[in-house]
């Protein structure tokens, strides 16, 4: 039988085994894991994009999706979804304020931005996946989604903090959608539809490190200049003659959760364009470093299993002895 | 067709010898005039009456720096009545390149229909004026075009500034303009009906003309003095190759696969979708559908738009005024969805409620059939 000194002895082991583990934790954090050094990418400059949503368009046709229907106050549109969702994969939305007549502007003002995958360096959905549905490429850092290991969980929904893997509710056989950077169209020499359609060069398609010299290049022009704009694919031949914008003095996706493969520049704060403000740490960094400290040498589970063990123990009574001599007799011949 | 008069054979001869057209034939083209003007059906009769029955008013043509492309584009129009419209249907007293007259003698009929019809003509103007060394760029019988101007609007009922160089300048204006070539509207220090163009469609003048002699009255105008009828609208929201440029289908150069496929020319440098104008509705010519610059295969120019015709380069990305406001793109924190209704309310409250009392009922219930015998079972002997 259990002592009142062997189950404190019990406990207290438990107790240290947790602990230690907690400890570690902090000094074990792995770090936001780093960009692939050939990762492909998208530079969304909103002040280049006039709304013409060819890209909503080409990415339905790339990928082979229906268009949706959107019943708005002003008509009924087949073209304009509201958002991404299980049919749609890129979204353009508009920022609008006051009379909304002046293009990047904050007040009296209006601005568009460009909702789809931002290919993280440390994506969340990646590591929230229990299997291998979700997966980052290590080459070109594409985050992509196989729907033949997914089980269906949707975890990869509730882990994004973009918002981005959809799931098709309205299917008895629900998959989740989510933008591939057409990786399906690389090896034939093709590139992200969105860009490749873009007539303005807004959407532009390269490997992020010349997409960032871009970005720096552009943030460095003085506003009203005349500068050439790559159109399509960054390094193509397709330029054009464009005026320098102002930007703020933020490049979305340059260092939030650790940085992502698709870079935002705009004309208005982008917390106006609905872009939530993330830490530079990525989620997937601390809760992998809390998961993998707690479960290092399975040390965690065995002290709380310890534990677990002593309390039954210290309830464990010996079979013979009767549970309640006063108590009712047990039921009995009583058949349905 | 409303009000039209009953054919007789003394008016058939009537518009056959004054307007050199069967009857059926000026039908016709009172009933383009009308759809020109989104006019109802039954004004063809208010149009036929007014070109048949009303004194036709004195027309003063003033040329000043320009082309003659306005005037040639009026004359040269393949509707087969246009230039008997113009010689027949308005008095022409004053016009340099339809005129007979010359020198002295033009100058004449012009002081002479002035003054005949003072107050009642039509100033029509066609060119930009120069203003440099103090206007003397220009001059006609020994008076500069910033005199010419004014004396002929001090009398006149109406002042119509065809073309772009009359309306805003145009090509005369393009930077650096060493001749200081300046609109009309800037000349006379108000604002003038404006049908501008390089050249413009001749029925938005004749339209606009019509519209004065059936209605009396000079039609709706824009902030820039243009008619609505015809300058209401952005070239790009009527375009015939719109959907290209929605579904993303550009021509990328003169003569690859998209330019042969007729797709959108944005890419190209298109102004359509910051030039307003009923192009794409009317065409040029009468020459049938796709007889104008896009219909044709070459990105509009933005001819009628002051800041974008001869100033921006041809090629250059133009600025899309449809989406200003942006009314049909979601934004950044659109709701979907209407949240719950009080029916969803009630059957989830009713569903929930039923649910909780059973479950309270059936927790009460546990433990208790062991103390009861059971009506079931059998009883003990």
């Amino acid at each position: 039988m259990l002592t009142r000194r062997n189950m404190l002895k019990g406990l207290a082991g438990g107790a240290g085994a947790v602990a230690a583990a907690s400890i570690a934790s902090p000094a074990e954090a792995r770090g936001n894991h780093p960009m692939p050094e050939h990762a492909l990418g998208l530079l969304y400059d909103g002040t280049l994009c006039i709304g013409c949503r060819a890209c909503i368009s080409a990415c339905k046709s790339a990928n082979g999706m229906p268009a949706e229907h959107t019943a708005l106050e002003i008509g009924d549109y087949w073209d304009a979804p509201l958002d991404i969702s299980g049919q749609t994969l890129n979204v353009i939305k508009a920022f609008r304020e006051g009379n909304a007549l002046h293009k990047d502007q904050a007040v009296d003002g209006f601005a568009f931005t460009k909702v789809s995958c931002m290919h993280c360096n440390d994506p969340s959905c990646v590591s929230a996946c229990p299997v291998s549905a979700m997966r980052k490429d290590p080459v070109t850092g594409i985050v992509s989604y196989d729907v033949d290991a997914c089980i269906g969980c949707r975890y990869c929904v509730a882990a994004c903090p973009f918002n981005i893997p959809q799931s098709t509710y309205d299917s008895p056989i629900a998959k989740i959608s989510k933008c591939q950077l057409c990786a399906h169209r690389l090896p034939a020499g093709k590139y992200a539809a969105c860009a490749e359609v873009c007539p303005t060069g807004a959407t532009l398609f390269g490997p992020v490190a010349e997409l960032q010299q871009e970005v720096a290049r552009r943030r460095a022009l003085t506003p009203g200049t005349k500068t050439l704009f790559p159109r399509g694919k960054i390094g193509g031949t397709d330029t054009y003659a464009g005026v320098a914008s102002t930007y703020v003095d933020h490049t979305y996706g340059a260092k939030e959760i650790g940085g992502t493969q698709v870079l935002h520049l705009s004309g208005v704060p982008f917390e106006l364009l609905g872009k939530p403000a993330l830490p530079d740490e990525s989620p997937a960094s601390i809760s992998e470093s809390v998961q993998h400290a707690i479960y290092k040498h399975l040390l965690a589970p065995l002290g709380f299993l310890g534990a677990l063990a002593v309390v039954a123990w210290r309830h464990m009574r010996p079979e013979a002895e009767p549970i309640d001599p006063t108590g009712a007799p047990p039921a009995g011949g009583e058949a349905p | 067709m409303g009000s039209l008069p009953l054919a007789t054979p003394d008016e058939d001869l009537v518009t056959e010898r004054r307007f050199g057209m069967k009857r059926r034939s000026f039908i016709q083209l009172c009933a383009g005039l009308a759809a020109t003007l989104g006019f109802a059906n039954n004004a063809v009769g208010a149009i036929f009456n007014a070109l048949v029955d009303a004194k036709r008013p004195s027309v003063i043509w003033l040329h000043f720096q320009e082309c003659t492309g306005c005037s040639e584009s009026l004359l040269r129009a393949e509707h087969p009545t246009l230039e008997k419209l113009i010689l027949d249907i308005i008095s022409l007293d004053y016009h340099e390149t339809l005129m007979a007259a010359a020198g002295h003698q033009a100058e004449a009929a012009r002081l002479a229909a002035m003054a005949a019809n003072k107050g009642k003509y039509i100033l029509v103007v066609e060119g930009a004026i120069p203003t440099g060394a103090n206007g003397n760029y220009c001059k006609i019988g020994g008076k500069t075009a910033i005199e010419l101007v004014k004396e002929c609007a001090a009398d006149a009922a109406a002042v119509i500034a065809i073309g772009s160089c009359a309306s805003w300048g145009g090509m005369p204006s393009t930077s650096p303009n060493p001749t200081g070539a300046s609109p009309v509207a800037e000349i006379l220090g108000r604002p003038v009906l404006t049908i501008p163009g390089c050249p413009p469609n001749p029925y938005n003048f004749l339209t606009t003309v019509v519209h004065y002699l059936v209605l009396g009255k000079l039609p709706e105008l824009d902030a820039k003095g243009r008619p609505m009828f015809a300058y209401g609208r952005l070239i790009h929201e009527n375009c015939e190759r719109r959907a290209h440029f929605d579904a993303g289908r550009f021509a990328t150069q003169f003569g690859d696969e998209g330019h042969r496929q007729g797709w959108c020319l944005y890419k190209l440098g298109c102004k359509g979708p910051e030039t307003y104008g009923n192009c794409p509705s009317i065409g040029f010519g009468d020459a049938g559908t796709a007889s104008w610059p896009v219909g044709c295969g070459h990105p509009c120019i933005g001819c009628i738009e002051q800041g974008v015709g001869f100033t921006k380069p041809i090629h250059e990305l133009a600025k899309l005024l449809t989406v200003t406001p942006p009314t049909q793109f979601a934004r950044p924190d659109e709701q979907q969805g209407q949240g719950s209704t009080l029916a969803t309310v009630g059957t989830v409250a009713v569903v929930g409620g039923l649910a909780i009392g059973a479950g309270a009922r059936l927790a009460k219930n546990l433990g208790t059939t062991a103390d009861k015998p059971s009506t079931t079972s059998k009883p003990e002997r």
